[in-house]
């Protein structure tokens, strides 16, 4: 019995069988990845780059570096206690003058503006009465304007050098530097954010809180009933999901507004009295309903597809083991849903911290949402690195749901329908 | 065979549709060499209806230009930010405040403009530095319009002795009952709130530059927080008051008038304080050789006045005022409706765009935290 080494296994054109079986799985790998990245292109450009974009805007700090350069490389070595002294103030004087022709001094003035009000008038008069002073400027520019003449004022300036800030994440969560560099809380008066993400977050856990109760039995009895019936059932959950926000948000108002039709039927009945009307929309009332409504259909949808795998004959095991019928679906039924209240949980609650046209429209004052605040800040007060900074936050607060419910339950649970 | 038959039948559609398309925009890119379209922001609603009657009309058919009108004056500064850091300017001619304007140029979003060079003299040859009203040129912006913030009521709602006539009265609830609807910013409110707590008119702006003048003014709309519901789109107002959801609302005067004279609603304007202010053209940076000319006839003494005939906001020219005579489609006389009109006009403050500027970010945030406590 003479054995002779193992010749390789070839295939029929004489190349080895590994080397062939390698290649052929290389070559489907580069097909299934040219098929995919279209997407992971869109993605990048679209998902992924925007994101970054943000969280970088939200630290960037560019403003007083690019347009106050020579001030700034004035001010090294100042010592914070008295007035910077002739060559600070020339050089501000020739930043501004070179701002001034080139019109670019609107960034610089707004982003001082944010840190101390007053700042805007202040730059872009001194900028443009620059023909009228002379030498020595300090004097010249603190008769000017008393701004240059403070202390903070160029604290702020030297504090605010740098390339990159923490001042507009501090912002949104209602705290500020002061002039030396510490972290204090904003005045009573100016406290909006911090209350503003605890109400988010609370009218969204009660919003997902709602769905649920209300979602339940319906999921239930979609899965329980015979096709026929539940297929009917599914078009009246599908069909306001389908319906444009606009439309079923501005219903809620026609139906709950305090000349509306629910008002009116209260009022026609005697049950409230003509003056009396109630007020249920324009506060938190009208947001928690309209969105409720409005985000129903994406616990259903989970609950449904869950309950209609778990097979009738264990609820009618438990019961022939005895089980009431309280407690079976308690044992039995209620846990094996576990999965299906988690993945409507996790969607409801994200897509209800991140809504906004409902709350700006049905919210009134007490029922708007962060959200309403980062539209506020990209359109109205052009404060952007303050958006990109409460849009951030929003964004880590998403992720760490989502890492938690993923630990907990699994990515894998979530399926629509 | 019939396979074939159908296979033939698409190319020749196909064929079809692709010479038809293609003719169809040779056509036009021949045509766009004299005539072009102008992208115009402006605000909407009645006073962009003002517009296109007074200037977009007459212009499209003198010289076949297409005007786009985009509704977006309300968030142009953003737009314009937006649009300049893409790199890719798509408006003409943008319809702004003063204020906003002021920020735009510093920030070189919008061209300065050479007036006396670019407009057009007043018939009897004034130059436009001379013609136009105090503050309507600014180095980048010019002004068509005096337009005024006012609160208005449904007269329906008060018995007829007993109407309310001054800006106290909005803040007088034992004697005026009834929701009250206000812009939901300071801007406005802290000026009323002063002139119905007894300051002048004409000192508004020096108390709110103190502590306590802002206290004085927030403790006053303290008074009637509860009965207010706060409005953010300017259609809203007019539409609440119909409704009798509210017995008072801030306004544009432009809105209220139109909801008077088109839809005959019992609205009745108090014009005590009034705050009033302008509103007109601003050119974003590369577009002004594009909009010269139509510019130059938009502001133009004749279409000023063209367009107090269809909404009641004051011409922002001299020789334009004189003009100012009955409203186009209903023949009232339009004079007494305007901001400018001197009996309206006796306790009128103008809003101060730089303290605004200056305080609008901290005010409003303050505002917000009034609001939310």
């Amino acid at each position: 019995m003479s054995e002779s080494p193992a010749s390789p296994l070839t295939t029929a054109d004489g190349v080895p069988l590994k080397v062939s079986l390698r290649r052929a799985v290389r070559r489907s790998k580069i097909k299934a990845f040219l098929l995919v990245s279209p997407l992971l292109l869109f993605l990048g450009i679209a998902f992924v780059m925007p994101i970054i974009e943000m969280l970088w805007r939200s630290v960037d700090n560019p403003e007083v570096t690019t347009h106050l350069s020579r001030t700034v490389a004035a001010l090294e070595g100042w010592d914070e206690e008295s007035l910077p002294g002739e060559p600070v103030f020339a050089a501000l004087v020739e930043d501004l003058r070179e701002g001034q022709a080139a019109r670019n001094l609107g960034l610089l003035s707004s982003r001082l503006n944010y840190e101390k009000s007053g700042m805007r008038s202040a730059i872009n008069r001194t900028a443009r009465q620059l023909r009228t002073i002379e030498p020595p400027y300090r004097e010249a520019l603190i008769e000017l304007n008393d701004t240059w003449g403070e202390l903070d004022t160029w604290k702020l300036i030297q504090r605010e050098s740098t390339p990159y800030t923490l001042t507009y994440y501090l912002a949104a969560v209602d705290r500020q530097l002061t002039p030396t560099g510490e972290i204090v809380q904003v005045p009573d008066h100016l406290k909006v954010h911090v209350s503003l993400f605890w109400r988010t977050f609370w009218m969204s856990a009660a919003i997902t809180g709602l769905t649920l109760l209300l979602g339940y039995p319906i999921a239930f009895l979609l899965a329980s009933l015979p096709l026929r019936h539940s297929n009917l059932l599914m078009i009246l959950v599908l069909l306001p999901f389908w319906t444009s926000l606009l439309v079923r948000t501005t219903t809620w108002i026609a139906i709950l507004q305090s000349q509306g039709v629910l008002n009116d039927v209260l009022v026609a009945l005697g049950v409230i009295a003509d003056e009396a009307r109630w007020q249920m929309i324009h506060n938190k009332t009208g947001t928690i309903v309209a969105m409720t409504h409005i985000l129903l259909p994406f616990m259903i949808l989970p609950l449904y597809s869950v309950m209609k795998t778990i097979p009738p004959s264990y609820m009618r095991a438990a019961r022939s083991l005895g089980g009431k019928p309280f407690l079976s679906f308690r044992r039995v039924y209620f846990p094996l849903t576990i999965p299906g209240i988690a993945a409507g949980g996790i969607l409801v609650f994200i897509l209800s911290i991140g809504y906004y046209i409902t709350p700006a429209l049905v919210g009134g004052q007490s029922g708007r949402f962060i959200t309403n605040y980062i539209a506020y800040h990209m359109q109205t007060s052009l404060n952007w690195g303050l958006a990109a900074a409460i849009a951030s936050i929003l964004l880590f607060v998403v992720i760490v749901f989502y890492m938690v419910f993923n630990r907990l339950i699994g990515v894998d649970k979530v399926k629509l329908g | 065979m019939k396979f074939h038959d159908k296979q033939a039948g698409k190319m020749t559609l196909k064929l079809m549709t692709c010479a038809v398309a293609g003719a169809s925009a040779m056509g036009l890119a021949s045509l766009a060499q004299a005539q072009q379209t102008l992208n115009i922001v402006s605000w909407g609603g009645a006073y962009t209806m003002s517009q296109q009657k007074a200037y977009h009309e007459p212009w499209m058919e003198q010289t076949g230009d297409e005007i786009i009108n985009i509704d977006r004056s309300g968030n142009a500064l953003a737009g314009l930010r937006a649009q300049s850091q893409a790199g890719n300017v798509t408006w003409d001619l943008v319809d702004m405040l003063p204020a906003d304007a002021m920020i735009a140029c510093a920030e070189g979003l919008i061209e300065p403009l050479d007036h006396d060079e670019l407009l057009a003299d007043a018939p009897d040859g004034t130059p436009p530095s001379e013609d136009f009203v105090d503050g309507a040129l600014g180095e980048c912006f010019v002004a068509s319009i005096v337009y005024s913030n006012i609160v208005a009521f449904n007269t329906e709602m008060f018995p007829e002795d007993n109407q309310p006539s001054t800006i106290a009265d909005v803040f007088d609830l034992e004697q005026f009952p009834g929701k009250r609807t206000l812009l939901r910013k300071p801007i406005n409110n802290l000026e009323w709130a002063l002139v119905a707590d007894g300051v002048a008119p004409e000192d508004v702006y020096d108390v709110l530059e103190t502590e306590e003048g802002i206290q004085r003014a927030f403790a006053k709309l303290d008074t009637i927080k509860d009965h207010v519901i706060w409005w953010e789109e300017g259609a809203q107002p007019p539409q609440l008051l119909a409704d009798k959801e509210v017995a008072f609302g801030s306004a544009y005067n432009g809105r209220i008038f139109d909801a008077m004279v088109s839809e005959d609603q019992p609205f009745e304007i108090i014009w005590d304080a009034q705050v009033f202010e302008l509103d007109g053209w601003v050119v974003p940076v590369g577009k002004l050789d594009k909009v010269k000319d139509y510019l130059y006839f938009a502001t133009d003494t004749q279409r000023l006045a063209d367009q107090a005939q269809y909404i009641s906001y004051g011409p922002a020219r001299y020789s334009s005022s004189d003009m100012v005579s009955v409203h186009a489609e209903t023949g009232i006389d339009m004079m007494p409706h305007m901001p400018t009109f001197p009996p309206n006009f006796a306790t009128a403050i103008q809003k101060d765009d730089e303290f605004w500027a200056d305080y609008n970010d901290e005010l409003t945030q303050r505002f917000d935290a009034w609001l939310a406590q």
